[in-house]
C-alpha cells in the first residue's frame, strides 16, 4: 500500500545508467595517475570549474525530474474514475479488489513534488512576470454590472490584500528566499568538504570561500553560492507569484523552463550512447584493418553523410509518427508515448552524427598502427583484438572524450531547431524547442508577450554556454596538440 | 585530372544507390503505403476501399519490389521501387500531394534560395576570415581574449534567437525593412537584406573561432619565422603566407558547402516567407508530403557529392603540390 508507484521510463533508465557509468569512469580515472593528470588541469581552469558547477546544477534538476512515479489516487476519486479512462493493463478498474490502491494515469516526477504547488497553479491565460492581474481585459461580473477590466489572477499575488503592499511583499519574499538559498548552498559546500576531507573539513571550507580569484575551486564555490541565492529568490517568489509569467494556457513559465532542462539533457547525453559505440568501433576498425573493411566503412559514412542531416531526421521522425499513430495500443500513457519519441529522436540523431567521430578515429588509428609499439606487438604475435584494446583504444580515448563534450551543446541547440521544424520532441513534451515554437507567434501581439521566449532563450543560452566553456576546458587539457602549443 | 574526376563521379554512383535504398527502406518498408494512406486520410474509420483509392491516386498501388502479376522484365520494373525510388536517378521526382510536378517546383524555387544563400556564404566567409585574422594579429592580448569569449557567447545563442530578435528589432521596432516576403525583381533587395545579415551574424561565432585556431597553428611554423626574418611586416605575413597556407582547411570546409546552397536554409526561409527550397521542405515536412521529402533527400545527396568532387579539384588550385591521379 505505497502512496505512490515508481514508474520507470526508458529514458530514465538510460539516464541513470549513464550516471552510473560516469561514476565508474571517474573511479577508474582517479586510480590511474596518467589519466587523472589532465583532469586535474580541468580542475585548475576557472572557466572549466565555473561551467562544471553550472552544469552540475542543471544535471541535478534534470535527474530529479527523471525520478518518475504515479501517485496513488484517493479512494473516492479512484472509485469515481470511469472504466474507460484509466490505462489498460494490470491495474484496470473492475479487477481491483476493494481497498486496493489505484494509481493516477499521468506520471509525476520528484521535481514536480518539490515544486508543488507550482505545476497545478494554472491561470486562465497570459500574465506578465510577477503580475497580480491578467494580461488581457475581460468582462468581470461585479456589483455594479459588468465592467471590462484586468481581472485578478487566481494564484499570482492572490494573498495580497491591497495592491500597495505589492513591492514590499516581493522584496521580502525574494530576500527571504535568497537567504534560504544561501543557507542551502553553504550546507552543500559543507557536505562536500566533509566528504572530500573528513578530518580537515573546516579548513577546506574556509579555503574555498576565502581563496583568491585565481583559484578555480574558489570561483566554483562562489558560483554555487550565487546560483543558490538566485534559485532561492526564485523559489521564494514562485510560491506566491508567477516569476516568469504564464503562457497562453496559463501554465507557469518557470515550471516549463525547469521541465525543459531534462529534455535538453536527455537529448544531449543519450544521443552519445548511440554515437559512441558505432563511431568508436567502425572508426578504429577502418583505420586498423584497412583493405575492404576500410572501403566498406568509408562507403557507409560517406553515404550517411551525403544525406542532409535535417532531412534524414525529418524522414525518420515522420516515419516514427506514422508508426505511433498506427500502433496507439503500444503506449500506456501520453508520457510513455512522448518518451518513446524522445528516445527515437536520440537514436536517429546518433545515427546521423557518428560519422564525424568515426572519421577522426580512422585518421588517428591509421597513424597509430604505424608506430613502433604497435608494430612490435604485431611482431610478437599479439592478437588484433588485444592490440586494439590495449594499444589503440587507450590512445584515441582523448579524441572520444573531447568529441563527447563538444557534441553536447550542439545537440541542445539542434533540439530547439528540430522542434521548430516539427520533427523534434513530441508536442506534449515540454522542451526549449516546443516553448519557443509555441511562443514565437506571440511576438506579433500588441503589446508583446515576450517573457516565455526570453526565459527559454536565456536558460538555453546559459546551459549551452556552460557546456561550451566546459568543452573548451576539457579539450585544452586533453588534446596533446594544445598541450604542446601551451609550452611553445 | 579528367580521368580523376570521371572516377570520382563513378564512385558517386554506389553512394547514390545507397542513399536511394535508405530512403526506400525508410519510406516504403518501415511503413507500408497502407500506413501512409491511413495517415493521409485521417485515422478514424478508414474503409479499405478508401485506402486502395488513395494508393491508386498516388501510384502506390503496386508491389514494393517484385510484381508477380506481370511478365518478363515488368516483374521488376512495374513496382514501387522502380517507379518511385529508382526513377529519381533520372531526376523524375513525380508529383507532390497537391498534384504539382516536384521537378519544376524545385527549378522555380532554387532562385530565391540562392538569392539568400549565396550572399550569406560569401559575406559570411569574408567576415569570419577577417575577424579571425584580426584576432590572430592581436594574439595573446585582451583584444584576442575578449574576441574568443565573444565568439563562444555568440555560438551559444540559438539560431532561432537571432532570427526572432532580428526580425523584431529591425523589422518591427525600427521598421527598416519589411518583416517577411519576397519579390522577383530588384525590389527583392529590401526583403533579402535582413535575412542575409542574420545569416552572417549567426554563423560568425563558430566560424571565426575555428579559423582562428587554424591560423594559430600556422603562425608558429618555420616559414612564418623566415618570412618575418626577411623583414616582412606582420600584415604581409598574415595575408601572404598564413592565409595562403590556411587555405586547404578553409576549402575543405567551404567548397563542399557551395552546391548545398541550392537547398536553401530551412529556418531563414520559413521565418521570412521566402519561396525557396528550404521553405518548400519545411512545408512538405509539416504536411507530411513524403514524395517531396524523398526528392529533397536525393537532391541533397547529389549536391553533397558534387561538393566533394569540387573540393578535391579546388585543392589542386590552392596547393600546386596536390596532384589528382
Amino acid at each position: 500500500m505505497l502512496p505512490f508507484k515508481p514508474a520507470l521510463l526508458w529514458t530514465d533508465l538510460l539516464l541513470f545508467g549513464l550516471v552510473l557509468a560516469l561514476l565508474l569512469v571517474v573511479w577508474y580515472i582517479r586510480r590511474h595517475e596518467h589519466l587523472a593528470a589532465p583532469w586535474r588541469k580541468v580542475a585548475m581552469s576557472r572557466a572549466g570549474m565555473v561551467s562544471a558547477t553550472l552544469l552540475a546544477v542543471f544535471a541535478t534538476i534534470g535527474l530529479l525530474d527523471s525520478l518518475h512515479y504515479r501517485p496513488a489516487l484517493p479512494d473516492e476519486a479512484a472509485a469515481a474514475v470511469p472504466a474507460g479512462k484509466t490505462a489498460p493493463g494490470k491495474d484496470a478498474p473492475g479487477k481491483a479488489a476493494a481497498g486496493e490502491t489505484r494509481y493516477a494515469v499521468e506520471l509525476r516526477s520528484v521535481l514536480d513534488l518539490l515544486l508543488d504547488p507550482l505545476p497545478s497553479q494554472v491561470e486562465t491565460t497570459y500574465s506578465a512576470p510577477l503580475a497580480t492581474r491578467a494580461f488581457n481585459k475581460t468582462a468581470i461580473e461585479g456589483d455594479e454590472g459588468t465592467v471590462r477590466d484586468y481581472p485578478r489572477l487566481k494564484y499570482g499575488g492572490a494573498h495580497l490584500v491591497d495592491d500597495s503592499s505589492y513591492g514590499g511583499d516581493i522584496a521580502t519574499r525574494a530576500a527571504g528566499g535568497a537567504l534560504k538559498g544561501l543557507g542551502l548552498g553553504f550546507a552543500v559546500l559543507a557536505v562536500l568538504a566533509l566528504l572530500l576531507s573528513p578530518r580537515r573539513a573546516v579548513d577546506r571550507l574556509t579555503g574555498w570561500l576565502a581563496g583568491n580569484g585565481e583559484d578555480a575551486v574558489h570561483c566554483a564555490a562562489w558560483t554555487l553560492l550565487v546560483v543558490a541565492a538566485l534559485g532561492g529568490a526564485l523559489s521564494g517568489l514562485a510560491g506566491a507569484y508567477h516569476v516568469f509569467g504564464t503562457d497562453k494556457v496559463g501554465q507557469d513559465v518557470l515550471y516549463q523552463i525547469l521541465k525543459s532542462i531534462r529534455t535538453a539533457l536527455v537529448i544531449g547525453t543519450l544521443t552519445t550512447l548511440v554515437t559512441l559505440p558505432i563511431g568508436v568501433v567502425l572508426g578504429i576498425a577502418a583505420g586498423y584493418f584497412r583493405g575492404w573493411i576500410d572501403d566498406l566503412i568509408q562507403y557507409l559514412y560517406t553515404t550517411l553523410n551525403s544525406i542532409p542531416g535535417v532531412l534524414l531526421i525529418a524522414a525518420a521522425v515522420l516515419m516514427t509518427q506514422v508508426y505511433m499513430d498506427t500502433h496507439p495500443e503500444s503506449f500506456e500513457t501520453v508520457t510513455a508515448r512522448a518518451d518513446f519519441r524522445l528516445l527515437f529522436l536520440c537514436l536517429i540523431l546518433g545515427i546521423t552524427s557518428w560519422t564525424g567521430l568515426a572519421r577522426l578515429l580512422r585518421g588517428e588509428t591509421l597513424k597509430l598502427r604505424e608506430l613502433e609499439y604497435v608494430q612490435a606487438a604485431q611482431a610478437f604475435g599479439v592478437s588484433s583484438w588485444n592490440i586494439l584494446g590495449r594499444h589503440i583504444l587507450p590512445n584515441v580515448m582523448h579524441i572520444v572524450l573531447i568529441a563527447l563534450v563538444m557534441d553536447f551543446s550542439g545537440l541542445v541547440l539542434a533540439e530547439a531547431v528540430l522542434s521548430y521544424v516539427g520533427v523534434g520532441v513530441d508536442p506534449s513534451m515540454i522542451s526549449f524547442g516546443t516553448m519557443i515554437n509555441s511562443a514565437r507567434l506571440e511576438m506579433a501581439r500588441e503589446p508583446m508577450v515576450w517573457w516565455a521566449l526570453a526565459a527559454a532563450f536565456v536558460f538555453m543560452f546559459v546551459l549551452v554556454l556552460a557546456a561550451n566553456l566546459f568543452a573548451d576546458a576539457v579539450r585544452d587539457a586533453l588534446d596533446p596538440r594544445t598541450r604542446v602549443r601551451g609550452v611553445a | 585530372m579528367i580521368a580523376y574526376i570521371v572516377r570520382r563521379l563513378l564512385y558517386a554512383i554506389p553512394i547514390l544507390i545507397g542513399v536511394n535504398l535508405i530512403t526506400f527502406a525508410l519510406f516504403f518498408v518501415v511503413n507500408t503505403p497502407d500506413d501512409m494512406a491511413r495517415m493521409a486520410l485521417g485515422m478514424k474509420r478508414v474503409t479499405p476501399e478508401a485506402i486502395e483509392r488513395w494508393k491508386a491516386d498516388h501510384g502506390y498501388d503496386k508491389p514494393l519490389v517484385f510484381n508477380a502479376t506481370q511478365t518478363g522484365a515488368s516483374k521488376f520494373t512495374d513496382t514501387i521501387f522502380v517507379e518511385k525510388s529508382a526513377a529519381m536517378f533520372a531526376f523524375d521526382f513525380g508529383q507532390a500531394d497537391d498534384g504539382r510536378d516536384i521537378a519544376s517546383e524545385i527549378a522555380s524555387r532554387a532562385g530565391p534560395s540562392l538569392a539568400i544563400a549565396v550572399p550569406v556564404f560569401v559575406v559570411g566567409l569574408i567576415t569570419m576570415i577577417s575577424v579571425a585574422l584580426l584576432m590572430v594579429f592581436f594574439r595573446a592580448t585582451y583584444v584576442d581574449t575578449s574576441g574568443v569569449v565573444l565568439c563562444v557567447a555568440l555560438m551559444s545563442i540559438s539560431a532561432l534567437f537571432y532570427i526572432i530578435a532580428g526580425q523584431y528589432v529591425v523589422a518591427k521596432v525600427w521598421r527598416l525593412v519589411p518583416i517577411s516576403g519576397y519579390s522577383g525583381s530588384l525590389d527583392a533587395l529590401r526583403f533579402l537584406l535582413l535575412p542575409v545579415i542574420i545569416g552572417v551574424v549567426s554563423g560568425i561565432g563558430a566560424g571565426a573561432r575555428w579559423y582562428r585556431t587554424l591560423f594559430l597553428e600556422e603562425i608558429n611554423r618555420e616559414y612564418v619565422r623566415t618570412a618575418r626574418a626577411k623583414g616582412l611586416s606582420e600584415l604581409q605575413v598574415l595575408f601572404r603566407h598564413v592565409l595562403r597556407n590556411g587555405l586547404i582547411p578553409i576549402l575543405t570546409a567551404s567548397v563542399a558547402a557551395i552546391p548545398l546552397l541550392f537547398m536553401g536554409s530551412l529556418l531563414t526561409e520559413s521565418f521570412f516567407g521566402i519561396p525557396g527550397l528550404g521553405s518548400y521542405t519545411i512545408d512538405a515536412i509539416n504536411h507530411q508530403d513524403f514524395a517531396v521529402v524523398r526528392s529533397m533527400v536525393f537532391l541533397g545527396s547529389v549536391l553533397y557529392i558534387i561538393g566533394l568532387v569540387l573540393t578535391d579539384i579546388s585543392y589542386t588550385w590552392a596547393d600546386p603540390r596536390v596532384r589528382l591521379e
